[in-house]
């Protein structure tokens, strides 16, 4: 063994050969046997020493047993002890070690020989296979020796060629994993040393057995291990303190309501949101005490939180001359963070757990509120404090998590880079069902169907929800300077109200994991997009994220889109076509990403759809807006028996159905959510050549339809919205390749949705310029004409420089053959006055020139 | 066995024995027989009615230890805590196993070395009594003691209260004695003592005034009531068994050990304040934290439940059991329910200034509940708007009044500014204190919420008051409350009924509106109004009423193969006159009328007559509504 066997010497020693310490730290044992030296009969509680003066008030307090259980782990400053088995190894070249209290107040226990000194209590180490090794340390299992040799093999044999962790970005995945880290700290110099557990469990199962059943021991040893393996092979690098092991997705990941006595003492994984972080805790780690008679000082450890004031100056032998000097005593940063269970995790109708966890050192300020964190550490239970007058105890614990490592989820979403990395894990059998699922001919029609099953028929309109739940495959043009493209598909659906548009994005917004619901109403520009405030605590200026930032990667669901003010529509033209937010207020420039997909529903003004308008008459958005719909969708009332028919046995059997039939159902929405999942972060699909072909035709079939009236009828962006539509279908059938059934799948929607939308209600044909221009070019046509004629008729008047609005109004509708609208001659006035042919004030119209 | 006393006057005695005589056999799963041992006693008939209740018995006349019941709402939910199951003593000589189940603190020094110890877990519900509970309530349950078990209440508290007295002051005093030299050596406690105190003086002040009041909470401590003005206790019942099947707001009957030892807030106190020295860390829980969950058990009674069981219904003249077990009750309140209807309709008519279409909507609306949620979509709701409410004489309120006497849970709301701007309606998470404060919509089920809109006044909102009144339009749409979490939302379905009384339309969404229309002319209407009061008719009129209204509710329904058909016929044919005439939603909205007026007439399935029924009464509502159109700008 290259660690020295351990001759453990002095107090410590001594203490730990007391009977009634714990002598067995079985797998299960519970908290209370961890404890040692707790001796509730103790009279003299003695707090902590703030005065020299208090200090000489317990005269003769047998100190060193006197320590009654501290109620959390406190924190043992020097355990490179060379007595403990576990001491960081020879101090290599220098570079001191640092002190580990997330392991808390481990280890002088020593090694016991198997053989001659059973514990009684732990029967199973003693039936432990490798008996061989016969030195464990006391209470568990675990050789120092092997564990560190098995560790070492580890870190230098490793090879992970499937690993896709963004830490492993730039690693060779052919070479050894940790040594390339190893190397990374040579050159970077940040000792610490990340370890994925799940490596450790497919390299060496019962290792990783060990390191979660006492993680309080073997990541000691782990450390001492790195260290030797590290100064063996750069040894001329300098660390600024030895490498600290920091194991991180321990398999025993759970969410908090599943932690249970059994988990205590052990390295266990846990997510969460961070709610509040308490300031800065300096906490003591050694005591320097200064005799006021000769200014011998003297250092003494912390154990536990107490400090073992010496009564008599070794120097001098003056009785309680000693005094503490603060500011030579050494601290450690400690932090408490409180995290509640993310609300994914939880069950319905129950409010979330909390948890308190500590920080140490490094690892304080790490999180912030509001963060989502894994956490890995290890649990701990202590029992309430003991009133020293009272033999009553509460007989509750606390419990609290020492933090070794923390992993932030939604780090990635933060920096922007290659996400879809909702890690939902779905099991072999959950794959295997999907891609059954997928396999079948009519996957399309049955998940749309699935989709809202109380809302009834508007099968298209729930189609395109669905290919909008998929999306589109994200492309990276930024090389081209173009940036990328949008691959959300943003979807529009207007009607009478009470056919169950907020219905259909109230379901919608419940079942994507990052869905967000505002109405028009009550929403501002600032609740969307995002503003800054004020932490009243700390004075730092803060940026809140609003809906849209907020449903980055998911659907943003916005009712009565109509009502909304212009000025916070405004802020939608960016996200709806750059997919990004930006932000200049209050000293902070930025650009948030959102790339949400929109769906919103809006009303008609006149709060009946009026069929003789086009649908920007109808809900009188803006053109700009409306263009960056891929699809607008009327929800109209359709008006035949067959439809009522249906519609009534629907809602019939809506109220009336039985239990079994809405269980059914509601498998059938977990489906569709893993569904939609596992097709949104696995299958990418590009264009295949046939595909391709078929886009540029559709494309350039729709731009044909209107050419032959002399009017546009499709545009780039309607391409686009093709592609991403054709995408989407592929995604639906898992398939990695756009083909020909996609396109024309995304040709037929979109032509339905137009045809409801974009239909001039003069001519009753497609006219694509209503929804870009605002204005379909019949009407523009006419106003043309109708501007002429008005010309004319004044032309005809000869010189007249002034008459009279109504006169003319007359006269013109005198001469017309078709009826002419106020609104209609007050745009003809208008387009005449552009060409400063005459001015209008007030009632007169004047000619110009 | 304990004799038949033995186990409400001392239950723990009960556990004990169970839990010593499982020691010699260890798989005797002796919890289980403990739990099942007090679920057959309180099955015996009558039983039940012999547990002092916390509700209406104050606290001091309660013996510790002993067995009592209470009838809540889950609040809040604490995280789970570990306790030690089972535990060594420290003495060497008399070295015996103790259990820690169903207790706070244990007794003598603990061996915390010992390889004994067993750790359990357990769950803290913060319960208080249920929201909006109608004064009548209250009433018959203390008539029901008086007859029934008044005289065993006060034997088995034991004490006659200038004793308890006493016998209190006493504690408090070796209480105080104990604290004596932790003040001197100590001066931080010194800041403590003060509101110690403070919550002794107000238990015995409590006690000298008049005995038979419901506590008050005192001041300085928030009892987290969802309602102002809430009064009683409330308590943290500490739950062993499958917590996971209790839901926030579900409202139980717990059956539990009842713990006020002293003990438990000096320790608390002291902790505080010793490590607070000892250990910077340890003031990471705040005061605040401390005093929410660890309140001075005096005002904050510890319950350790043994058993509880979920109210299907809050109506206290009901039997307990579930309707389908009781069918002698069940038919002869059947068989009464068309009498009954029209009496109830007679009343509501004169009420409602003469107007007996709006009446027959208020039955309803008032027997109304979501029976089961499709997808996001509440099932079974109707929410009434009753606009054109006069506003002379305090009409709403007077009208309120009559529905408080018939409903067991109500609350009142008027919709003024200021209430819409200063009120908290949604629960919100204080992370300070680590709680959930309870907001007015934290309502148990079946509460009736009466929105008075008339108090509306011309203002602005501001954003509370956008918040709130989001808040009553996303309760009334989709039957759920977002509680705020701060970080996030969180969706609490919840099953209020709501009515909203208005002048004109209102702003509020609803499932049906009616105008009410008065008989009464404008001149004679100051005169009419006064003349309505509470119900002139026997308490007994009273109850049935009552009775009534939460069987109609509760009873099952269904519809044939052939009535379905039918209805389909009959939307069909509508459609076919006048498409415009009536769309999806007013199908719903059909379907829940023939559904209420079915159960109103106590019938368990549709038939044509009250299909027909319902086509009616709708047909009726809708012409007075043509008459009403354009009141104000809220129409769609």
């Amino acid at each position: 063994m290259s660690s020295p066997t351990s001759t453990p010497g002095g107090r410590k020693r001594g203490r730990n050969a007391n009977p009634s310490t714990p002598s067995s730290e079985g797998p299960t044992s519970p908290p209370s046997q961890r404890r040692r030296g707790q001796d509730s009969s103790t009279g003299d509680l003695m707090p902590m020493p703030t005065s020299p003066a208090t200090d000489m008030l317990s005269p003769s307090a047998p100190q060193d047993t006197s320590l009654f259980s501290s109620p959390r782990p406190s924190v043992l400053p020097n355990e490179v002890d060379m007595s403990s088995p576990l001491m960081y190894g020879t101090p290599m070249r220098g570079t001191p070690a640092r002190q580990r209290p997330d392991l808390g107040s481990v280890r002088k226990a020593p090694q016991v020989d198997l053989q001659s000194e059973p514990p009684s209590a732990d029967g199973a180490v003693a039936s432990e296979p490798n008996a061989g090794q016969k030195l464990v340390i006391w209470g568990t299992d675990v050789n120092v020796g092997t564990c560190k040799e098995k560790f070492q093999r580890f870190l230098q044999r490793f090879i992970d060629p499937t690993s896709n962790e963004d830490e492993n970005a730039g690693l060779d995945l052919n070479e050894p994993l940790y040594m390339q880290k190893l190397e990374e700290i040579s050159v970077v110099g940040d000792p610490v040393l990340n370890v994925n557990c799940r490596h450790i469990q497919s390299f060496d199962a019962e290792l990783y057995r060990q390191l979660i059943s006492y993680p309080q021991e073997v990541i000691p040893t782990f450390d001492m291990a790195v260290n030797e393996l590290f100064f063996e092979r750069f040894p001329d690098s300098i660390l600024e303190y030895q490498i600290q092991v920091r194991p991180y997705n321990a398999l025993k990941t759970r969410n908090m309501r599943s932690l249970n006595p059994e988990d205590i003492d052990q390295l266990i994984t846990i997510s969460g949101m961070v709610i509040r972080t308490s300031q800065l805790i300096p906490e003591m780690q050694e005591a320097f005490f200064q005799c006021q008679v000769c200014a011998f000082s003297t250092r003494v450890e912390v154990d536990r939180g107490r400090i073992a004031e010496p009564a008599v100056c070794r120097n001098c032998n003056t009785t309680h001359s000693l005094a503490l000097v603060h500011n030579r005593s050494a601290f450690s940063d400690k932090q408490m963070i409180k995290i509640q269970e993310s609300p994914e995790d939880m069950p319905a109708g129950q409010t979330p757990h909390t948890t308190i966890v500590y920080a140490h050192n490094d690892l304080v300020d790490k999180v912030q509120p509001g963060d989502r964190v894994n956490i890995t550490g290890i649990y701990r239970a202590v029992p309430m404090r003991v009133n020293p007058r009272q033999s009553n105890v509460k007989s509750v614990y606390k419990t609290h998590i020492d933090a070794i490592h923390f992993r932030k989820t939604d780090e990635r979403r933060l920096h922007g880079l290659d996400e879809e990395a909702e890690q939902k894990l779905f099991t072999e059998d959950r794959v295997q069902t999907l891609k059954e699922l997928a396999a079948k001919p009519d996957v399309y029609e049955r998940l749309s169907s699935a989709l809202a099953p109380s809302i009834y028929e508007h099968e298209d309109i729930k189609k395109g929800i669905l290919l909008q739940l998929f999306g589109g495959t994200r492309k990276d043009f930024s090389q081209t300077g173009r940036g990328s493209f949008r691959a959300e598909v943003n979807i529009l659906l207007c009607g009478d109200p009470g056919t169950s548009k907020s219905q259909l994005l109230q379901y919608v917004y419940n079942l994507v994991p990052r869905g967000q619901y505002t109405s028009g109403k009550g929403s501002s520009a600032v609740g969307l997009t995002a503003y800054v405030m004020k932490d009243p605590e700390t004075r730092q200026l803060v940026l809140q994220t609003g809906a849209l930032v907020l449903s980055d990667n998911g659907i943003c669901c916005i009712d009565e889109f109509d009502k909304m003010s212009d000025n916070t529509r405004s802020v939608l033209h960016e996200v709806m076509e750059q997919q990004t937010l930006s932000i200049a207020k209050a000293g902070i420039i930025c650009q948030l990403n959102a790339r949400t997909a929109v769906l919103a529903a809006a009303n008609p003004v006149e709060s009946q759809w009026n069929p003789k308008k086009t649908t920007i008459e109808n809900i009188q958005l803006p053109h700009t807006l409306l263009s960056r719909f891929d699809l607008i969708f009327l929800m109209l009332d359709p008006q035949d028996e067959a439809y009522d028919r249906r519609l009534a046995h629907h809602l019939v059997s809506l109220y009336y159905q039985s239990e079994e039939q809405m269980e059914e159902e509601f498998l059938d929405m977990a489906v569709l959510r893993d569904y939609i999942a596992y097709a949104r972060t696995y299958i990418n699909p590009r264009l295949s050549e046939e595909a391709s072909q078929a886009l540029i035709e559709a494309y350039v079939d729709m731009r044909k339809i209107g050419s032959g009236r002399g009017m546009v009828s499709a545009y780039p962006r309607q391409l686009e919205s093709l592609i991403r539509l054709a995408e989407a279908h592929a995604k639906v059938r898992f398939s990695e390749k756009v083909e020909t059934i996609d396109v024309e799948e995304a040709k037929r929607l979109h032509r339905e949705a137009l045809k409801q939308s974009a239909t001039d209600p003069r001519t009753g044909f497609v006219d694509i310029s209503i929804l870009t221009t605002g204005m379909s070019a019949t009407a523009r046509k006419r106003k043309e004409e109708v501007a002429q004629a008005l010309k004319k008729l004044i032309q005809a008047k000869g010189k007249t420089p002034a008459m009279k609005y109504q006169q003319l109004l007359e006269d013109l509708r005198g001469q017309s053959e078709t009826a002419i609208t106020k609104e209609l001659f007050d745009e003809a006035l208008r387009a005449l006055a552009d060409e400063d042919y005459l001015t209008v004030t007030g009632k007169t119209v004047r000619l110009l020139a | 066995m304990p004799s038949t006393h033995d186990w409400i006057n001392n239950p723990l005695g009960v556990v004990e024995g169970m839990f010593a005589a499982s020691q010699n056999n260890p798989s005797s799963g002796w919890e289980a027989k403990a739990v099942e041992f007090f679920k057959d006693r309180l099955k015996e008939k009558d039983a039940h009615t012999s547990v002092p209740s916390l509700n209406d018995v104050p606290l001091h006349y309660l013996k510790p230890n002993s067995l009592v019941k209470f009838r809540c709402l889950i609040q809040d939910m604490f995280d789970p805590e570990f306790y030690m199951g089972v535990y060594e003593t420290v003495d060497p000589s008399t070295k015996v196993l103790r259990c820690g189940k169903y207790k706070d603190v244990t007794e003598c020094g603990v061996d915390f070395n010992s390889r004994n110890t067993v750790t359990a877990e357990r769950q803290t519900f913060y319960c208080v009594p249920i929201p909006g509970e109608n004064p009548w309530f209250a009433l018959i349950l203390s008539h029901s003691y008086a007859g029934s078990s008044q005289a065993r209440v006060v034997p088995s508290t034991s004490y006659v209260p200038s004793r308890q007295k006493r016998s209190y002051e006493e504690d408090d005093d070796m209480d105080d004695m104990d604290t004596q030299p932790q003040k001197q050596r100590e001066p931080h406690t010194g800041a403590l003592i003060p509101t110690e105190q403070h919550g002794n003086g107000d238990c015995k002040r409590l006690e000298t005034e008049a005995p038979s009041s419901q506590m008050t909470p005192a001041s300085h401590l928030d009892l987290n009531f969802p309602l102002p003005g809430e009064k009683g206790p409330s308590c943290l019942v500490k739950v062993y068994e499958d917590w996971d099947s209790f839901k926030l707001n579900d409202t139980l009957e717990v059956y539990g050990i009842l713990s006020v030892s002293p003990a438990l807030s000096a320790l608390a106190d002291e902790k505080d304040a010793s490590s607070s020295l000892l250990d910077p860390a340890e003031c990471m829980e705040t005061a605040e934290e401390q005093r929410v969950h660890s309140p001075p058990a005096s005002l904050v009674p510890r319950l350790h439940m043994l058993y509880a069981k979920t109210l299907p219904h809050n109506n206290p003249l009901l039997p307990s059991a579930p309707l389908e077990d009781n069918s002698a009750f069940l038919s002869s309140t059947l068989s009464e329910m068309a009498s009954v209807r029209a009496e109830l309709l007679t009343y509501l008519t004169h009420v409602l200034l003469g107007d007996a279409l709006a009446a027959e909507y208020l039955i309803l609306h008032l027997i109304s509940n979501v029976y089961t949620r499709r997808d996001v979509l509440p099932l079974g709701k109707f929410t009434l708007n009753l606009s054109g409410c006069p506003t002379v004489a305090s009409y709403t309120e007077r009208f309120y009044q009559i529905i408080q006497q018939l409903v067991p849970c109500s609350y009142y709301l008027g919709m003024s500014l200021q209430n819409m701007n200063q009120m908290r309606l949604v629960p919100k998470k204080d992370y300070v204190a680590n709680r959930l404060v309870s907001g007015a919509l934290q309502l148990a089920r079946n509460t009736s919420l009466f929105l008075d809109e008339t108090q509306l006044e011309q203002g602005q909102l501001d954003t509370t008051g956008v918040r709130n009144v989001t808040a009553l339009g996303n309760l009334i749409s989709w039957q759920k409350v977002d509680y705020d979490f701060n970080y996030h939302q969180m969706e609490f379905p919840c099953n209020i009924n709501v009515l909203i009384a208005s002048e004109g339309r209102s702003l509020l969404p609803s499932d049906c509106q009616i105008h009410l229309q008065p008989q009464v002319g404008p001149a004679t209407m100051e005169e009419y109004l006064s003349s309505i009061h509470m119900h002139p008719q026997a308490s007994s009129q009273l109850n049935k009423l009552r009775i009534y209204l939460s069987v109609a509710r509760l009873l099952d329904y269904s519809i044939s193969d052939e009535m379905t058909k039918s209805v389909e016929d009959d939307f069909v044919d509508m459609r076919k006159d006048d498409p415009q005439s009536i769309s999806a939603e007013d199908l719903h909205r059909m379907l829940v009328v023939a559904r209420l007026l079915s159960l109103s007439l106590g019938q368990t399935s549709l038939s044509r007559d009250s299909w027909l029924r319902a086509k009616h009464i709708e047909a009726l509502r809708r012409s007075r509504m043509e008459q009403h159109k354009c009141v104000n700008g809220n129409e769609p």
